[in-house]
Parts: structure tokens; C-alpha cells; sequence
């Protein structure tokens, strides 16, 4: 590995801080935080919400997040009788803009194969047990096109702005193996 | 084209193994893969869909056993040498052949 960084260095193809950039970058700047901001933009904001609607990828770009494998995003709302939740069943397309890289469950053969197949036992796994008339839609990515949640807002968050509001949101409720916990229940990333 | 990276509704994968707190890479190596493959890939000479192509065309028991940065790895040493960024000697010997810099100013992870 360090013997493949030094060739591409030494030959002028890589720039050693430029690696350095990305992984500080890909480690602390661009993460599920970003995805939480924009939830929370939406719950907060109805124009912004139906901006998202529109063409999530250009409202996403409003609050600075774009840059590569989200170049077009698409966001799918939970509502009390439907469920959304995205998958990449072909190898890892994920909306690194918005949650960064994908965990390792993600990009596993048993995510990948079976929530297609069986997403309310899946999710199950996950904790999240769905009553038996609520629609679960199961969203497959490509490179072209990525996925995001959007949860539903928790109950008994009316009088929260939005920086608490985004700090409710999890990972795991923006790819849809969760719901966003309220408050009271320790709901933290 | 189906293969085994075609993964919906295959059965019998097991259960899900979820990792809390998941650091967004396990090991340095990781992230150095990740950040050699975004920097070199900067030079254009390969697309999204050639990457994925390289592990697509792993030995399927290769693809259910090799971790996915090391899917990674090999997938960026084919690229490497076969869309000519570097020679295959170059490869084999870890010395740029004389004359071979790329530099120009600046290079092309910088953009």
C-alpha cells in the first residue's frame, strides 16, 4: 500500500496532501450530518420540502452539499402509511453528499439480497417493526441516481428549531432501516 | 449481465451484521485506498461504470470473501496499468521509468 502511494507520488499522479484532504474530508466533514440538515430543513420549512420534491438534487445544493455520487438525488418522504428505504442491490451507490460513505451492513451480501425480497424482515432486524398496513417501498440505486429518506418528523418536536431538529436524525432513518426517535426517548445520532 | 454482484433476492446470505458506532474506515489502509482512487480517478481516464466493472468481474468467491476496500485495491491496479497511467513495469519494480512524471504545475488531484 505505502509502496503504491510513494509510486503514484513520485511519479506526479497523486499529490500526497491531496490524499491527506481527502480522507480528512470523507472522515470529518462530509457525513450523515449534512443529510440531518437537510431533513431538518424540510420538516421545518414547507417551500424548502417542496423544493426537495422537485428536484432534490438542486435543493440539496442549496445548503452547499453536492459533490461526487450524488449528481442526481431523489428523496422519498415516510408518511404514518408508507415506509422508504434504499438499497443498492447491484454493489454500494449511496448519497455520499449527503451520508458520506456507506457502513459496511450497506455493501454487505445480506443487506443487499434480502431487502428485496424481505425488507419488513430486514428491517425487523434492525428493530423497526411495521404495522401490517403501512406500504414499505424498497428503492434500488444506481450510479445515476441516489436515494435519501426523508423521516417523518418525531411527535413532541413542535417547539424545536431546526439545529435541534437535525440533531435527531440519524444515519440509519435517512437510508430507512429507522424511524427518527423523539426526544424523550434518547434520540441521538 | 448477471453474476454474483447481481445480489437482489438471492437467499441464504445470513443475517445482518450491524456494527455500532461504525468508524467510517477500519484501518489507515482503508482510507488510503479510498483517497488514491478518488486522486487518480481525477485523471479521467476512467468512469464510475469501469470501476464497478472491475469488481464485478472478481471470481464470485473472490466477490463474497474479499473485503470491499480490497475490492477496491484491485480494482484500482487493474485500472492503473490497463487505461496507462502506470506500466506494468513501473507496477512490478514501485520506480516511476525515467521521464515518466506527470507533473505540470500541479496535478490532477488538485483540481
Amino acid at each position: 500500500m505505502k509502496a503504491l502511494e510513494s509510486l503514484l507520488v513520485e511519479k506526479g499522479l497523486v499529490d500526497r496532501n491531496a490524499l491527506d484532504a481527502l480522507v480528512d474530508t470523507y472522515e470529518n466533514k462530509i457525513g450523515l450530518r449534512n443529510g440531518a440538515r437537510v431533513v431538518a430543513r424540510a420538516w421545518v420549512d414547507p417551500a424548502y420540502k417542496a423544493r426537495l420534491f422537485a428536484d432534490a438534487t438542486s435543493a440539496i445544493a442549496e445548503l452547499g452539499y453536492s459533490s461526487k455520487q450524488g449528481d442526481r438525488m431523489l428523496v422519498v418522504a415516510n408518511t404514518p402509511k408508507v415506509h422508504n428505504v434504499i438499497v443498492c442491490t447491484l454493489c454500494s451507490c449511496y448519497p455520499w453528499p449527503v451520508l458520506g460513505l456507506p457502513p459496511v451492513w450497506y455493501k454487505s451480501a445480506p443487506y443487499r439480497s434480502r431487502v428485496v425480497i424481505d425488507p419488513r424482515g430486514v428491517l425487523g432486524e434492525f428493530g423497526l417493526e411495521l404495522a401490517d398496513d403501512v406500504e414499505v417501498r424498497v428503492w434500488d440505486s444506481t450510479a445515476e441516481l441516489r436515494y435519501l429518506v426523508l423521516p417523518e418528523r418525531p411527535a413532541g418536536t413542535e417547539d424545536l428549531n431546526e439545529e435541534p431538529l437535525a440533531a435527531l436524525v440519524t444515519r440509519d432513518a435517512m437510508v430507512g432501516v429507522a424511524k427518527v426517535a423523539p426526544p424523550e426517548a434518547g434520540g441521538k445520532p | 449481465m448477471n453474476g454474483i454482484h447481481d445480489m437482489g433476492g438471492m437467499q441464504d446470505m445470513g443475517p445482518i451484521q450491524y456494527e455500532k458506532n461504525e468508524p467510517m474506515f477500519h484501518a489507515p489502509w482503508e482510507s488510503r485506498v479510498f483517497a488514491m482512487f478518488i486522486a487518480a480517478g481525477a485523471w479521467g481516464r476512467w468512469n464510475l461504470d469501469a470501476f464497478r466493472h472491475t469488481r464485478e468481474v472478481l471470481p464470485p468467491a473472490d466477490y463474497l470473501r474479499v473485503s470491499y476496500y480490497e475490492q477496491w485495491l484491485s480494482g484500482l491496479l487493474d485500472l492503473l496499468v490497463r487505461r496507462g497511467l502506470l506500466s506494468a513495469a513501473e507496477m512490478a519494480t514501485g520506480v516511476p521509468a525515467p521521464g515518466a512524471g506527470c507533473k505540470e504545475g500541479h496535478t490532477a488531484a488538485d483540481r
